[in-house]
């Protein structure tokens, strides 16, 4: 059966990054800086993306103002007739350098928020100055125009921040505003002992979240991301796999979501040699977990597996050892218990210092003499 | 509710566009597509950030020689869960 075609493209345009948050969604093994996609290269794969039915492409990283290449590569994307989305920092966007974007059809910002006072932020980010920075750019933002969504990402060191989150992203005159609980891939698993929520922290911004839904309608849209160790129920995992979205990272590998290098038994295809959307059509790696004629019991015979998928495969992957089984989250799972256990304890431990993410690898490691 | 008078428009970073792949009008914004059908496609494409609403239902019902009340209640209820979601923006 031909799968549906995708409606978002994620491309990873580099894996470098001014910032080091040790909740990274990158992969722990960061794609070589000599091995990224060149622009010719991802101008394309736009095209291709648009031809397979992409309508939205979110160029993000790493950070994606680190590609010198940039303006060039929104054009491109435009050119392809995408709806271009910049999902960045904001470091690296000088004025200059966001008027040319504007002047190459870039339709939309979503910048992201460590935290919202300059100690909070800067020490999440791993970087002094960034969040004075971002305040500029933000700035910026707002005087030419750019439609724009705020990204919180909100752990157990800055949740109680989630009110002034919601006043800045008003003051900062965006429409939307996403509040994401960090979830545990990539680099976020390395940190769960300092960055897990407590129960009552995601009790809590849910609280807030619905509050404000109510009080801000029509004015500021809110995504929720919640706490999901916390959750009864697992995400519906990128809108289900193969379903709705990919990922293209930096060196091209096309991936069915950012974390799914996690999983050891999928291999992955790579736009340098397969056209994208045969990739999206016939890759092992997407039709692995595509519908449900893969699930395990108790998702097989359960009425929500067309509602969430038995959540996400990574996770399952992290937790129960087994790509397909029932993510833990899910009350269901055997492992749901144990998960809500480490969850607690994992947030218990009040002194856990952060561990930050590398910088990519500028070459292949010299073969030891 | 939008009121007569009030005047609708598309805002910076939400667009008409035709998918070709899936043969549709669809609404892009902000980290959203929505497929429209033929009746929002209609509206949105009245939707011009200068004639008032009631400008607009007048010409949508003289165009599908449709009562102007009945399209005036479908209209504002889709124009109304647009603007909540701030895929318009309506001035008075």
């Amino acid at each position: 059966m031909t799968p549906p075609p995708p409606i978002a493209m994620l491309a990873e345009l580099t894996h470098r990054c001014p910032l080091s948050c040790p909740y990274c969604s990158n992969p722990l093994d960061l794609a070589r800086i000599d091995l990224e996609l060149d622009t010719g290269t991802w101008t394309r794969v736009f095209q291709e993306a648009a031809d397979l039915g992409v309508l939205q492409l979110h160029l993000s990283g790493g950070e994606p103002a680190s590609r010198r290449d940039l303006v060039d590569l929104v054009r491109a994307a435009r050119d392809a007739g995408l709806y271009t989305n910049l999902i960045t920092s904001g470091i690296g966007l000088s004025q200059r350098r966001l008027q040319e974007l504007d002047a190459a059809g870039l339709d939309h910002v979503q910048l992201s928020l460590q935290g919202t006072d300059a100690e909070m932020a800067d020490e999440i980010g791993g970087y002094r100055g960034g969040f004075d920075r971002k305040m500029q750019v933000a700035r910026w933002i707002g005087e030419i125009g750019f439609p724009l969504t705020l990204n919180a990402v909100l752990h157990r060191r800055n949740l109680h921040q989630l009110p002034r989150a919601l006043e800045m992203a008003q003051e900062m005159g965006a429409r939307r505003i996403e509040v994401a609980t960090v979830q545990f891939h990539g680099w976020a698993m390395k940190n769960r002992d300092a960055l897990m929520p407590t129960r009552e922290q995601a009790a809590e911004a849910t609280r807030i979240v619905g509050e404000a839904r109510a009080a801000l309608k029509g004015t500021l849209v809110i995504d929720y991301v919640p706490a999901d160790y916390h959750g009864d129920y697992p995400k519906r995992c990128m809108g289900g796999w193969g379903t709705t979205g990919l990922n293209v990272a930096p060196d091209g590998q096309v991936l069915p979501c950012h974390a799914a290098q996690t999983i050891p038994q999928l291999t992955f295809e790579n736009v340098q040699d397969r056209p994208l959307g045969e990739i999206w059509r016939e890759s092992a790696a997407f039709n692995a977990y595509r519908g449900t004629d893969w699930m395990q019991e108790p998702c097989s015979s359960c009425e929500r597996k067309t509602v969430d998928f038995g959540g996400c495969r990574c996770q399952a992957m992290a937790l129960a050892g087994d790509p397909a089984a029932t993510d833990p989250v899910c009350v269901k799972s055997p492992h749901h218990g144990a998960l809500q256990a480490r969850a607690q304890g994992h947030a218990a431990q009040e002194g856990a210092t952060l561990t930050y993410r590398d910088a990519p690898p500028k070459k292949a490691a010299e073969p030891a003499e | 509710m939008i009121e007569p008078g009030d005047i609708p428009a598309l805002p910076r970073g939400v667009r008409l566009h035709f998918d070709r792949v899936r043969d549709t009008w669809v609404l892009l914004a902000p980290e959203r597509a929505i497929t429209l059908d033929a009746v929002g496609h209609a509206i949105l494409s009245e939707v011009d950030g200068a004639r008032s609403f009631a400008q607009i239902t007048a010409d949508l019902a003289r165009k599908y020689d449709a009562p102007a009340e009945e399209i005036a209640k479908d209209s504002a209820g889709f124009l109304g869960a647009l603007r909540d979601r701030r895929f318009l923006d309506v001035t008075q």
